[in-house]
């Protein structure tokens, strides 16, 4: 048996803060011609107000509206004029804003960007338009498909108990229909702030030419203070908490349970076995649960574990969870699959061998290094291993770090996952019709 | 601060690794392709699998990784975890496909594994009825997804009776698959004449073209080649109503004739396609998405397949407005003859796409894919350069030429799900419709 060293990636990374708090992270690789630009904003579904669901997600969008001196539908056509590439994507704990472009589009994308941060140009008109764009994106993703919002949308109100962690994040329609202008510029007043924020620029550039461009372009933005974080902690669970519902088009029983793991950003050390043992459980067919459940047993047609509910250990704060996930064949009995989770536990938590240990470090390496192969990727994950983890070279440690975990903190692991303190979410098929 | 929005600094152009291209004495075709990075290989294998029966290939697809004569399915599994490595298989009309990735210092054990596969897999009966079973019950689940519904009345529509008419089987036809039937098929056509290996990656390519040939020089075996006849003509006719009770959306899905890469028309093609509904600074999605909020993601490709190629608008909207949303569609394909580009509307899409060429191939994923999907259809990954080259030349005229010539909504052909007791009345606008 081979077993490959981890190699860890060497990407120069440069790092500085303008004057009005904008933390900017500068890696430079000449590979492609092309360069990743993406700006992180601290603040994700967990920090939306009550009764306004959905709302980080929503501003996402209105970001893309226009700013000072770019109007509606121009961000996207300036971009892609230079050849480039877009998006938005909200998350739990962050909402990020990324460009892909050709090399030559540098200093547009930073422009634009700087453009945005001074403050969208949001009107009565743009809102009604996104609030409909948004409700579409729901229907596709969530309300029009079999398993929508499983379980990243129906687990966390069965674990938690506050709004911020255990609302819909995507966002009710009453919520949706009942955002105003005004929220919206509450919004961008309390979390938009360039303190609050990250810009990450990898590719294909000159650092001293980037950080002059970065100066000139983000240099004059308004220096406003961050808001100060508040405390989403909620006691652990104590006795199993369960409940299931039915879904119309689904057609096979599916599970969702999840456990209480260490703050990834706080405890980090004491979080990392978690993540390790997550692939030791569902990554590929020589993994704990695929080898019983869908192989052995044939009590499950598909398992998966990960931690965070987005599946992204290094970019998420807590509370959060370890979740396994795993899809029955018709008929197959939910308690049973639980059952041989819990007894899969135990003998993980028995003791594991080292080249197990060292297959799954392999693999888990590798994936973060495939996260790696773009500069658009990469300039994403150093951003958000800046808010998170405070320096953007964390990125490039996190393989390393996952290899110093040892068998016996993954095995302590997975003796915690005790089934009083997990939160299990049913779902019933009813489209087997 | 400045307020004026910067232009560009000069073009960086276009620059593309040259593969190193042999073929090993068995047929096997061998490209391969330095490219420094991440420390990691990228693999793809394409086995020419034409009139293959789809069902047995899914499921020989999915069950080639479940034993070897020499290995269990644990131990496939753990030799390729212990390089931070997977792989994959799938098939498609054309082809059974395995790919996949590991560090670059354990590319010869992926490598010896794949030898492995392709020489010795032997489709255990246990492990293949578990293979038989999640893709059954894969399926229940797809076939409640509107896109794999709509898809799956599309490509009967547009193509009859030629392979691509069917190109996802039924649960019936899983469930009848033998694993007789399976071995037959491994040994008919799992065979390296007319096969293509592809491997981008932080690679030596002497050293991963010897472990190649240590790996899979002594793969053998020939069976019949089977060509797959040309996609048929399209034929336009009835709307086509797909109920679907309950739907809260409504698939709009119109498919209009496209002309293959190597044809003159190719780049303006490209070009009327983006401008029509092909990126976000398209028509279609100003109309149906900025301006109306009809759909979160109208949008429309080309699709080059080895048999043929068309052109497909899709968007998925809400149910009230799915009369608005065909009508606006219809009238933005028209259009695209009817309100040509001007010139500065075409200059956008140009930039976009030759940029978009820079994008795909900065990554070893992307070249991997790249040089596989071109191979397909018989061109090299300079090929690009070309296309960029012709994409620089394309008119104003060759756009509304090209747009005269194939878009146009009464030659195409529409296929609507949604909940049709509530949208019916709304397409009878569109003329006769067809439920199938």
């Amino acid at each position: 048996m081979t077993v490959a060293t981890i190699p860890a990636p060497a990407f120069a990374i440069e790092r500085f803060k303008l004057d009005n708090g904008l933390r900017v992270v500068l890696a430079p690789d000449p590979g492609a011609p092309v360069v990743g630009v993406a700006v992180v904003y601290d603040v994700g579904m967990r920090s939306e107000p009550e009764g306004r669901t959905g709302f980080a997600h929503l501003f996402e969008h209105m970001m893309f509206q226009g700013s000072h001196n770019v109007g509606k539908a121009e961000h996207m056509r300036h971009v892609q004029s230079a050849g480039g590439t877009f998006n938005g994507s909200t998350h739990i704990d962050y909402t990020d804003y990324f460009n892909l472009l050709p090399s030559n589009g540098l200093e547009l994308a930073l422009f634009l960007e700087a453009d945005r941060m001074r403050g969208p140009a949001i009107t009565e008109e743009n809102l009604a338009n996104q609030v409909s764009v948004v409700k579409e994106e729901i229907r596709v993703n969530v309300l029009n498909r079999p398993y929508g919002g499983f379980p990243w949308i129906k687990l966390p109100p069965v674990m938690f108990d506050t709004f911020a962690n255990s609302h819909d994040g995507y966002g009710s329609f009453v919520d949706l229909d009942a955002a105003t202008v005004a929220d919206a510029k509450s919004f961008f007043e309390a979390y938009y702030p360039a303190s609050n924020a990250v810009l990450s620029v990898a590719g294909d550039f000159d650092v001293e030419q980037a950080r002059e461009l970065v100066q000139r372009h983000f240099g004059s933005v308004e220096d406003r203070p961050a808001p100060v974080l508040p405390s989403f902690a909620e006691p652990d669970l104590t006795a199993e908490r369960r409940e299931s519902y039915v879904d119309e088009r689904a057609t096979l029983p599916a599970v969702a349970a999840a456990w209480r793991v260490p703050d990834p950003v706080t405890d980090l050390e004491a979080f990392l076995p978690y993540v390790v043992l997550g692939e030791l459980l569902t990554d590929g067919d020589a993994s704990r649960l695929v080898e019983r459940l869908v192989h052995t047993d044939r009590t499950a047609s598909a398992v998966a574990a990960h931690t965070t509910f987005m599946a992204e250990p290094f970019a998420s704060r807590g509370p959060t969870v370890l979740l396994v996930q795993a899809f029955l064949p018709p008929g197959t009995a939910v308690d049973t699959v639980l059952g041989t989770i819990d007894v899969e536990l135990a003998r993980v938590a028995e003791g594991v061998e080292e080249a197990e240990l060292d297959r799954v470090k392999a693999r888990v390496a590798a994936q973060l290094l495939r996260g790696d192969d773009s500069v658009m990727g990469r300039s994403r994950r150093f951003a958000t291993a800046e808010i998170f983890h405070g320096d953007a070279a964390m990125s490039t440690r996190f393989p390393v770090l996952l290899g110093e975990v040892t068998a016996e903190s993954v095995a302590r692991a997975a003796a915690s996952l005790t089934p009083q303190r997990r939160a299990v979410l049913e779902v019933v098929p009813g489209g087997a019709k | 601060m400045s307020n004026v929005v910067p232009g560009l600094t000069p073009e960086v152009p276009l620059s593309l690794p040259v593969p190193v291209e042999r073929t090993l004495p068995n047929g096997l075709r061998v490209l391969l392709t330095r490219r420094p990075g991440v420390p990691l290989a990228e693999v793809r294998l394409s086995i020419p699998a034409a009139h293959a029966d789809l069902a047995t290939a899914d499921l020989l697809a999915s069950a080639l990784f479940s034993g070897t004569e020499t290995n269990s399915m644990t131990e496939i599994a753990q030799r390729l975890q212990g390089v931070g490595g997977a792989l994959g298989a799938g098939a498609d009309p054309d082809r059974i496909a395995v790919s996949g990735n590991s560090l670059a210092t354990g590319l010869h054990e992926l490598l010896d594994v794949l030898g492995d596969l392709l020489k010795a897999a032997d489709y255990p009966a246990g492990p293949l009825t578990v293979e038989q079973s999640r893709i059954i019950d894969g399926l229940s689940v797809a076939e409640q997804q509107p896109d794999f519904q709509v898809n799956r009345v599309l490509d009967a529509r547009l193509w009859g009776d030629h392979p691509y008419g069917h190109q996802q089987p039924t649960a019936a036809e899983v469930a009848a698959v033998t694993r007789e039937a399976v071995l037959a098929l491994h040994a008919a056509r799992i065979h390296p004449n007319g096969a293509r290996l592809v491997i981008v990656g932080d690679i030596d390519t002497d050293a991963a073209g010897a472990a190649v040939e240590k790996a899979l020089g002594d793969w053998n075996g020939a069976g019949e080649p089977r060509r797959m006849e040309p996609l048929p003509d399209l034929v336009s006719g009835p709307l086509l109503l797909v109920d679907r009770p309950g739907s809260v959306q409504s698939a709009i899905r119109v498919a209009y004739p496209a002309v293959e890469r190597t044809h003159p028309d190719n780049a303006a093609q490209h070009l009327a396609n983006l401008v029509f509904g092909g990126y976000f600074s398209s028509r279609l999605v100003m109309n149906l998405r900025e301006t109306k909020g009809y759909g979160y993601s109208p949008r429309s490709r080309v699709d080059h397949s080895p048999a043929g190629s068309v052109q497909l608008a899709a968007v998925d909207v809400a149910t009230e407005v799915t009369g608005p949303a065909l009508a606006e569609l219809r009238a933005e394909l028209r259009g695209m003859a009817e309100r040509p580009p001007a010139a500065d509307e075409l200059d956008l899409a140009r930039r976009y796409a030759l940029g978009s060429v820079k994008l795909a191939t900065a990554t070893q994923a992307g070249v991997a894919n790249y040089i596989s999907v071109l191979a397909a259809a018989g061109l090299p990954l300079a090929w690009l350069t070309e296309h960029s080259e012709r994409i620089r030349e394309v008119t104003p005229a060759d756009v509304q030429r090209v747009a005269a010539e194939r878009l146009d909504p009464d030659r195409a052909v529409t296929v609507v799900l949604g909940d049709g007791g509530e949208i019916r009345e709304s397409l009878a606008a569109f003329g006769e419709i067809e439920v199938p």
